[in-house]
């Protein structure tokens, strides 16, 4: 089974990134579970969703307290949310950010992870470019696609695709493919 | 209206009685053949206004819908004089189900009944004043609200009969219940606004809102008629005297729900989406006091000492009346 | 179909195939989702024909759900905590009018203090009103159990409830296979009712019951319930050759023919539980669980037959009885009588906690020889409030 956690804000679509993880684990006959935590329903608050997917159905039910990968959607919440607990010792990390791991005081950390399994993508900048509203979600998936191999991306573009109005749609899936490319050629980079 | 006013002084005017009018002009009473909605058996108080309304209603809601109509009772004393299991004294479909929710069930019924294609099938729901306007009175607002086809209808006898006489938020200020008893310095319910249904119906701008007694019978049914040839949401409030909580004798009900009238303490009238286009005008008014003095619980506004301020307020609430819906030489 | 889609979203598609003819709606959290897909399949046409009324309180939607069934029409509602509260007048008053309404309920615990998150205390509340209640473990038990739902109800005229909890079903995402509505039209018929308002053949229904005949009337509503016991099983066979997939079970025993130790549980925390079993098999523990997903009639018979003499039971539970204890221990006990099985009662996830398999391996590996367990209570919170108020509460 592989679990992930997403953690961003309010209104950033951090549900929906966790949805979007379950179809395209879906779509490659895969199962898969996405669910998020409540807390206030207002814009702005931090919010955690999860998502697991696996080979066998899956019928657990508990928050995902062991994540293979942590995917933050808002720097901001570094520092003040543990968004990194229990990440397992060969997870992967996906941070949205234009800044370096030592501006965030991530150094530690990315050490600590095998390399290659801790990215940067500037996910907000690259929805701008593409979609033209500052929602990092789509950004984020072609990134965790390129990271971690869990999902092909072809699957979730056409699960962004899918769950997008036509007219944000295909600037979400550019944004996507952006970042899938980035990652792609960091990781080939370090090889 | 649909009402002829016919003048026989000689006579009386009550007592013109149907052969001197043509057969279309009867009454739904006076048809051998009437439904008779809610047949005798039943366990009401002898005189019991609500029982005299609820069959001129019905009767007349089944005329007008040529015997198409279901019935949705509220909990209280219609409800349970009539169906003290294993009898009814009901000859229309009829369902009770709670205290409160009457408005809602009946819209449900109407939804059902349009969904399957029997819209022809109307619905009356009924409820005494504290199913209307106390504990019903979310339920009856959302049925306004959303313009259920539905002809909602109080027996309002001011007080929650069914269960001792207690006060109800339409019981008028002065009257003697179980809950506002004649102790202290301000005997009975308290002088408070007032709780007008019929003019909360009309803030809610549905199709016809009109007010009627079980003292004039044509009126009544003539309203009735005139609802049923009506979609959407309509509100009948009519004024049914309770002898056993009035204080009055079981044959003075029709007498008390005349001199309501007659006195300008309870206007009728008719509205349409929130205006009011018809009233019907005092003939002789009389005074509240008159109306006040046949009923015991207003008895100890006239002993030990007869309580003039409050007869006076009394007197002011039935001049607003007047004054407000031009009771009396058509001013509105 | 297979589909990946939301717990709600797969409700609310579901109830639209069996055809319901009123729905009536008022938002409570976290049933939003399901009455508001059901107002755009009405609207868009995909639901008719079908009346969708949005009421002015929960005890109007049951209220409209009453006058629709008595006048023939399949209806439809949902709810959560609070909402089912408000309309507990208008629930005994469906059930013992004997009106086939269902209703999804999606648990949710109930305030004072306000809370939103899961737990099993609303439909627990109302235990005693008279409706079957039907719990799921599952998004796909969920879909399932309203098809067999509608059917069950209308087959004995007794509404149904269909228990899904809140946020951890109808917000999670994950694969259903849908009903596709040739099937659920070979299931489920058109509604007949038992009696029904009709200008054709009067009938006065809701009379006042005396205490000369009201004994026998719930004696009769009771034996109706017990009734479901053999439907629902003949109705879940019959499910399964239509459906080609199996249906619901009154029951659903994992892993305990050798168990020395049975969880025993309601709902979705069940999926935890059973792979915690797994887990602990793994190491050598003999231990299982049991699903109960008939709650109302509490299934005596199929408890009794799925456990063993000297199991050690846990009553896992989502709700509690404050001042006594469990609410499903006693009928677990009932159902064990004379086999000599020790029971802990374990109150868990109140309020939406989260059980987790971490929490429930620490208190099995040392269960506590109280009957009355609260699973993860924070002692140091506890202990500063009493402290704080003097020792009480």
């Amino acid at each position: 089974m592989f679990q992930i956690r997403v953690h961003g804000r309010g209104g950033q679509g951090v549900v929906t990134a966790a949805e979007l993880l379950s179809v395209a684990a879906f779509s490659q006959g895969r199962h898969a579970q996405a669910f998020p935590s409540f807390g206030s329903e207002r814009t702005g608050a931090p919010v955690v969703a999860f998502c697991r997917v696996d080979d066998a159905p899956i019928r657990l039910r508990e928050p995902i307290l062991d994540p293979d990968a942590v995917i933050v959607q808002d720097p901001t919440l570094l520092g003040q949310v543990d968004v990194f607990a229990g990440l397992r010792p060969d997870g992967y990390v996906l941070v949205n950010s234009t800044r370096t791991w030592a501006e965030l005081g991530l150094t530690d950390l990315v050490r600590s992870l095998p390399a290659g399994h801790a990215r940067i993508v500037p996910a907000t900048a690259l929805a701008l470019e593409h979609v033209h509203r500052p929602v990092p979600n789509a950004a984020l998936l072609g990134g965790f696609a390129a990271l971690t191999g869990q999902l092909a991306l072809a699957a979730v573009e056409q699960a962004i695709a899918a769950r997008f109005p036509p007219r944000v749609a295909a600037g979400n899936v550019e944004a996507c493919r952006a970042a899938f490319g980035l990652v792609t050629d960091q990781i080939g980079a370090l090889r | 209206m649909t009402t002829r006013p016919v003048a026989f002084y000689q006579v009386g005017t009550f007592a013109v009685g149907n052969r001197l009018l043509g057969a279309e002009a009867d009454t739904v009473q006076a048809d051998a053949e009437r439904t008779n909605s809610i047949t005798s058996g039943h366990r009401a108080c002898q005189g019991c206004g609500e029982a005299l309304g609820a069959r001129y209603v019905l009767d007349a809601a089944m005329r007008a819908t040529e015997g198409s109509m279901v019935a949705v009772n509220a909990t209280g004393c219609l409800e349970v004089f009539s169906t003290p299991y294993p009898e009814s004294s009901w000859r229309v479909p009829w369902l009770h189900s709670l205290f409160g929710n009457a408005p809602a069930v009946a819209a449900g019924v109407a939804a059902a009944l349009k969904v399957k294609g029997r819209a022809e099938v109307r619905v009356v729901g009924q409820a005494g004043d504290g199913g209307a306007v106390d504990i019903g009175f979310g339920c009856l607002s959302g049925m306004f609200e959303r313009n259920d086809d539905v002809l909602f209808v109080c027996y309002d006898n001011q007080g929650y009969m069914n269960t001792g006489v207690q006060r109800s938020g339409a019981t008028p200020p002065a009257a003697r219940t179980a809950t506002t008893p004649v102790v202290g310095d301000a005997p009975g319910n308290v002088f408070g606004q007032g709780k007008s249904a019929p003019l909360i119906a009309m803030a809610h701008e549905i199709p016809y809102v009109a007010t009627a007694t079980v003292a004039d019978l044509r009126d009544l049914e003539a309203k009735v008629t005139r609802a049923m040839a009506m979609r959407g949401a309509r509100y009948l409030h009519v004024l049914v005297p309770c002898p056993l909580g009035w204080g009055t004798a079981a044959c003075d009900t029709i007498r008390v729900a005349r001199l309501a009238t007659e006195s300008g303490f309870f206007p009728v009238f008719e509205a349409e989406h929130g205006e009011v286009v018809a009233v019907s005008p005092i003939r002789r008014q009389v005074p509240v006091v008159d109306y006040l003095r046949l009923q015991a619980r207003f008895a100890h506004l006239f002993s030990p000492t007869v309580r003039e301020d409050v007869i006076a307020a009394m007197q002011a609430r039935a001049d607003r009346n007047i004054r407000r819906f031009g009771l009396i030489g058509g001013e509105q | 179909m297979r589909r990946q889609l939301e717990g709600s979203r797969a409700v609310a598609l579901t109830v639209a195939r069996c055809r319901p003819e009123v729905v009536c709606a008022y938002p409570i959290s976290p049933q939003t989702h399901i009455v508001e897909a059901l107002a755009e399949l009405v609207r868009s046409g995909e639901l008719t024909p079908c009346e969708y009324l949005n009421v002015e309180s929960e005890f109007a939607a049951m209220s409209v759900a009453i006058g629709a069934s008595a006048a023939g029409a399949r209806a439809y509602t949902a709810t959560a905590s609070q909402g089912l509260l408000f309309m507990a007048e208008a629930l005994y008053n469906a059930s013992g009018l004997g009106l086939p309404i269902v209703m999804t309920v999606a648990n949710r615990a109930i305030g004072a203090p306000i809370n939103i998150w899961n737990d099993h205390s609303d439909a627990m509340s109302q235990r005693d009103s008279g409706w079957i209640q039907l719990y799921a473990q599952s998004n796909q038990e969920a879909a399932d159990l309203h098809i067999l739902g509608f059917r069950l109800a209308e087959q004995l005229s007794t509404p149904v409830m269909v228990c899904m909890d809140g946020f951890v079903l109808t917000h999670a995402v994950e694969e259903v296979e849908l009903a596709e509505p040739s099937q659920v039209d070979a299931y489920l018929p058109p509604y007949q009712p038992r009696q029904v308002l009709d200008p054709a053949h009067p009938v006065s229904i809701g009379a006042m019951v005396g205490p000369e005949a009201f004994l026998e009337v719930r004696y009769l509503a009771h034996r109706t319930q017990l009734r479901a016991l053999e439907v629902i099983p003949a109705l879940a066979a019959e499910f399964g050759e239509v459906f080609g997939r199996p249906g619901p079970s009154l029951v659903s025993p994992y892993r305990t023919e050798d168990a020395d130790l049975v969880v025993v549980a309601l709902g979705s925390v069940l999926g935890t539980v059973q792979d915690l079993v797994d887990e602990l098999r793994a190491d050598g523990v003999r231990i299982g669980a049991l699903g109960i997903t008939a709650f109302r009639p509490f299934p005596v018979a199929a408890v009794r037959a799925a456990l063993s003499y000297g199991q050690r039971l846990v009553v896992l539970e989502r709700a509690f009885s404050v001042g006594g204890g469990g609410i499903v221990t006693p009928d677990v006990n009932a159902a064990v009588s004379g086999m000599d099985c020790p029971l802990t009662t374990v109150v868990a996830g109140l309020g939406g906690r989260p059980v987790t398999r971490a929490s429930l391996r620490r208190l099995l590996a040392d269960l506590p020889t109280d009957p009355l367990v609260f699973l993860d209570l924070d002692e140091a919170v506890v202990a500063r409030e009493l402290a704080r108020t003097g020792g009480v509460s």
